[in-house]
């Protein structure tokens, strides 16, 4: 069985994200970027399938600039087979990224497609939604465990509620959520060997898809700050000014 | 202009977060029609007739419906939004599963968890975890859209008397099936909609000692919640957790306890109207957001603060 997972490059989850002086996006330049951490998680997840005998080839994929290769090259370096870059610069939006995802899909016939449930980025949380309706396939969204069965897959999903477990057939799209697993670290050998494993490039127009963005982003704006407090002495203290001047108890 | 709202139910009740999603429909303006889709769901369909400003339900009541897989929901909302000039959802685990499949077969490219209307095309939403706000323009000829239920207020629900109107159904998609459920229960609010929350961090060192936030709850009417670390650990189920990935609440009154404040979990609550933090580090980036911060040690803290509400 084969395993697609998509990988995004964004920001790294640890930067303060800056928004530009003309208001046109956040700043990108000279920031650290990664993988989106609920890749990672995808990533691993494909290995362990791999690692357990369930699955025969893990493909990492990415969509983006020229940088996504340093992406796809850290999937490598965690244990995926090899790589598949779509380039294209500019802003790609998840219903281009699903449509281009379907034909990739179609060329590589995978039995399973694991993503994370959103980009850091843009927290969108559409990609894997978007790209089981366009195959017409089973998904499981916010996955925290995913049992592999013959023809079928049972995934518990994290909800709002709680749990839920759901059975899908196969093939099917999972999407991760954080209690899945640990990623693992990639070793140095493993980094070393990482360089060697192929990595094809194709273009949007390639896989027939259109990637003009729908949507218009007129303005991006610092959120509303909020105003400094008090630092109070006691448990009185705040007991007192949460009775007689927020007047919230 | 005419805006279907997907309801969240469960086949009796309307979900609050449906109440909220109706008040953005509102703000965007024209025609309200409220989809349920349930099995055994007439209890819900009346209760969504009865939301203020509402003017037609539409019910689809069949056992595909019953658990809300996306596989059998997401065609029949393409059925029907046709007629429809928007298309929402609220942003809970059930509109971020489903909508999103909806637009695709729609070939729109939906707009995720809006907190704010600019007009029918401009929607105000935050993106990477709330520190920046973008506003973005649709050019799609049906706006699909994910409503973060915090930036809008909850739609009366009682006061309407919309005409409830059966839809067809549309089968099975025979894709998936449900297999069961593990929810959490508990007497206390829910999170997303309660007037006051007290969470826990790492700092609480065990599951047990939530007990001791869980008094203060009880005192306060307030629910419980907790930070990315304290679920990662095991100390309480996942869903307490507030955050970018998790919920998203804005109390009156947070009191973060023990929590250090990353930015993911700052995303989660920093809309709340008082914020109050309770932590021995007194560098914690929580207290940079905070009204009221009390450097302590929590294990002292916060049986003082349920011994002085009694007070």
């Amino acid at each position: 069985m084969k395993v697609l997972v998509p990988v995004k490059r964004v920001i790294d989850y640890n930067v303060k994200v800056r928004v530009k002086a003309d208001q046109t996006g956040v700043e990108l330049a000279n920031v650290k970027m990664s993988m989106n951490p609920f890749d990672e998680i995808s990533v691993e997840e494909a290995i362990r399938l791999k690692e357990a005998g369930t699955a025969t080839e893990v493909i990492a994929v990415s969509l983006g600039a020229q940088q996504c290769q340093e992406t796809i090259r850290t999937a490598l370096a965690m244990g995926a087979d090899r790589g598949i870059h779509v380039l294209h610069d500019g802003d790609l939006e998840p219903l281009a990224v699903a449509k281009m995802l379907k034909a990739v899909v179609d060329k590589e016939q995978p039995e399973l497609v694991i993503l994370g449930k959103q980009a850091i980025d843009d927290d969108a949380n559409q990609t894997g939604q978007m790209l089981a309706a366009l195959l017409g396939w089973g998904q499981a969204t916010f996955a925290s465990k995913i049992e592999m069965g013959a023809g079928e897959a049972k995934v518990t999903r994290e909800i709002d509620g709680g749990l839920e477990t759901i059975s899908l057939k196969l093939p099917a799209i999972v999407t991760t959520d954080l209690r899945l697993n640990e990623p693992r670290y990639a070793s140095l050998p493993n980094i070393m060997k990482a360089k060697k494993k192929p990595i094809d490039q194709f273009s949007p127009a390639d896989l027939g898809v259109d990637p003009a963005p729908r949507l218009e982003t007129l303005k991006v704006e610092e959120p509303a700050k909020r105003e400094a407090g008090v630092t109070v002495a006691d448990v009185a203290e705040l007991v007192s000014k949460l009775r007689t001047e927020a007047k919230v108890i | 202009m005419s805006v279907l709202v997907v309801a969240e139910h469960d086949n009796s009740d309307i979900a609050p977060a449906t109440l909220n999603t109706v008040t953005a429909a509102a703000e965007i303006g024209g025609d309200i029609t409220v989809l349920v889709a349930g099995s055994g769901s007439a209890a819900a369909a009346d209760a969504a007739a009865k939301i203020a400003g509402v003017s037609k339900v539409l019910h689809a009541d069949s056992a595909e419906y019953a658990n809300g897989l996306a596989e059998n929901v997401a065609p029949l909302v393409v059925a029907l939004a046709a007629g429809y000039s928007h298309v929402l959802a609220p942003a809970t685990s059930f509109g971020k599963n489903v909508l999103p499949r909806a637009a695709a077969l729609l070939d729109v490219q939906q707009i995720s968890e809006i907190s704010g209307v600019v007009d029918a095309d401009t929607f105000v939403r935050p993106i990477y975890a709330g520190n920046a706000m973008a506003t973005v323009k649709s050019s799609d000829a049906v706006k699909v859209i994910t409503v973060r239920t915090t930036a809008f207020d909850a739609a009366a629900s009682e006061g309407g008397s919309a005409a409830v109107e059966a839809a067809d159904a549309k089968g099975d998609a025979g894709l998936s099936s449900y297999v069961g459920a593990e929810l959490s229960s508990s007497e206390r609010p829910e999170l997303t909609s309660a007037k006051i929350v007290i969470s826990g961090g790492r700092g609480m060192q065990n599951g047990e000692n939530f007990a001791m936030l869980e008094e203060v709850a009880d005192k306060l009417g307030a629910a419980v919640g907790a930070s990315r670390a304290a679920v990662d650990a095991g100390f309480v189920p996942n869903d307490y957790q507030v955050g970018q990935t998790g919920k998203v609440v804005a109390p009156d009154l947070y009191i973060a306890v023990g929590i250090s404040g990353a930015i993911q979990h700052l995303a989660g609550m920093k809309d709340s109207k008082v914020i109050v933090a309770i932590n021995k580090d007194e560098e914690a980036p929580i207290f940079q957001v905070a009204d009221y911060g009390l450097v302590a040690d929590l294990f002292e803290a916060v049986p003082a603060l349920s011994k002085e509400l009694d007070g």
